[in-house]
């Protein structure tokens, strides 16, 4: 699985990634993190909202940083 | 679902809506005896004379500091969640197709309403510019956005009423409306970066704030308005002690002589004041309060506001990655005439 957090640094990121990371452990999941900051990549997944998170290509999220939990759901429910 | 979850979910909600109300009974009472609980201190408890020196200024600071935090945080929550019904994605839905001039009056007005931080500035211009909204539309929303925000509006309310408020509000609208405009018709498409044009977007759109829970809405709004207090606390801890030195110590009508409705430039040097000037709306209103007490009109302090949250350098560094310097100059140039020119118009109406 590759992750994909989208965003320009700001704060939010962190704690997105940080949310993400437990999900996956807590889900006993194998995944790969990759940084996006650059605007034009994030653009091009269609989010205007930072921070988003894509897990193979697949927007799950933009605009709010969740809960592990509803990572979580949000990486059961794929 | 079984009916013991039932049972529980029902509760749970049950339970959610009595804190709330709990909560904003607590708030009332609390903003209530703001006032009375101050003065009684100072004045019955320590026996100071409140009415002027450092007992005016400590008695104000103190007043002032919990009527604003009040009312931020009451604001900011109520704001956050109903702004949860409505996201970016859809306010771009709305645009597109709709001409200049409708679109700018309708661009402008959804970003009062959209939930929008300026660290999203440059993703949203990509994807507005990018989808086929005109430039000055965009532009139109962009401008709007932090200039009529809900922590300005939440303190133009508690400080001022509904009136100033009310002007406040149909002043950025216009200025963001007319400023867009005027972008447009300047055709300056040639001064966006070239790469937002050859942005596709590709994959299904996100809706941020789709299909959530209340559970979710209510605890967006605590968070943001914990996270807005979190950020802005230092300014407003300043502009609450500038307010309250002015308050305490500058002479009634020493505003009013210096940059009263008599004199001319007082509008162009406020605003040429509030450009550079890097704070936001919780910073400026406690000093816009203190110096409106000291005799300066209205129409100056509205103008000396929307300068310092409209534009700010850290926004224009953002927006370089998107826009060429001569749209930024253009950009700021444009905002800045229109709201010296509303000032002015204040002034001569009030």
């Amino acid at each position: 699985m590759h992750v994909k957090i989208l965003g320009s640094g700001c704060a939010n990121c962190v704690n997105l990634e940080k949310a993400t990371r437990q999900a996956v452990n807590d889900l006993g999941l194998e995944a790969t993190f990759e940084k996006v900051t650059d605007y034009a990549d994030i653009a091009a997944y269609g989010i205007m909202r930072t921070p988003g998170l894509v897990v193979d290509e697949q927007v799950l999220l933009a605009g709010r940083v969740p809960t592990a939990r509803q990572v979580k759901d949000l990486l059961a429910a794929r | 679902m079984s009916t013991t979850t039932q049972h529980d979910t029902r509760r749970q909600a049950a339970r959610r809506w009595l804190l709330l109300t709990a909560a904003a009974a607590a708030w009332a009472g609390l903003y209530a005896v703001n006032e009375v609980f101050w003065t009684w201190l100072y004045r019955d408890a320590l026996a100071l004379d409140i009415t002027t020196g450092w007992p005016s200024m400590l008695h104000f600071f103190c007043y002032d500091t919990v009527k604003i935090t009040l009312l931020l945080t009451g604001i900011i929550f109520v704001v956050t969640v109903l702004r949860s019904f409505m996201s970016v994605e859809r306010t771009r839905a709305l645009l597109g197709g709709k001409r200049e001039g409708v679109g700018n009056v309708l661009a402008a007005s959804l970003g009062v309403v959209t939930p929008f931080c300026s660290c999203s500035a440059v993703p949203a211009f990509i994807g507005f510019v990018a989808s086929g909204i005109p430039l000055g539309v965009t532009m139109s929303f962009l401008i709007a956005s932090p200039l009529v925000n809900e922590v300005a509006i939440a303190l133009l309310l508690g400080l001022f009423g509904i009136g100033p408020t009310l002007l406040y509000v149909g002043a950025g609208l216009v200025v963001a409306i007319v400023a867009g405009m005027v972008i447009g018709r300047l055709r300056l498409e040639d001064q966006v970066e070239a790469f937002v044009y050859e942005t596709r977007l590709r994959g299904e759109v996100i809706d941020s704030t789709a299909g959530l829970t209340w559970a979710e809405r209510l605890a967006m709004g605590r968070e943001e308005a914990a996270s807005i207090l979190r950020k802005i606390w230092p300014y407003l801890l300043v502009g609450i002690g500038l307010g309250a030195v002015i308050h305490g110590w500058a002479p009634a009508d020493f505003f009013a002589r210096y940059a009263g409705p008599d004199n001319p430039f007082a509008v162009l040097v406020a605003v040429a004041i509030g450009v550079p000037l890097y704070s936001n709306a919780a910073g400026i209103l406690p000093l816009v309060d203190a110096l409106y007490a000291k005799g300066m009109p209205m129409g100056t302090l509205l103008a000396f506001m929307m300068a310092t949250v409209a534009l700010s350098l850290p926004e224009m560094i953002l927006l370089r990655r998107v826009l060429k310097p001569r749209l930024i100059a253009t950009f700021a140039a444009v905002t800045a005439l229109g709201i010296v020119t509303v000032g002015y118009l204040f002034n001569a109406l009030l």
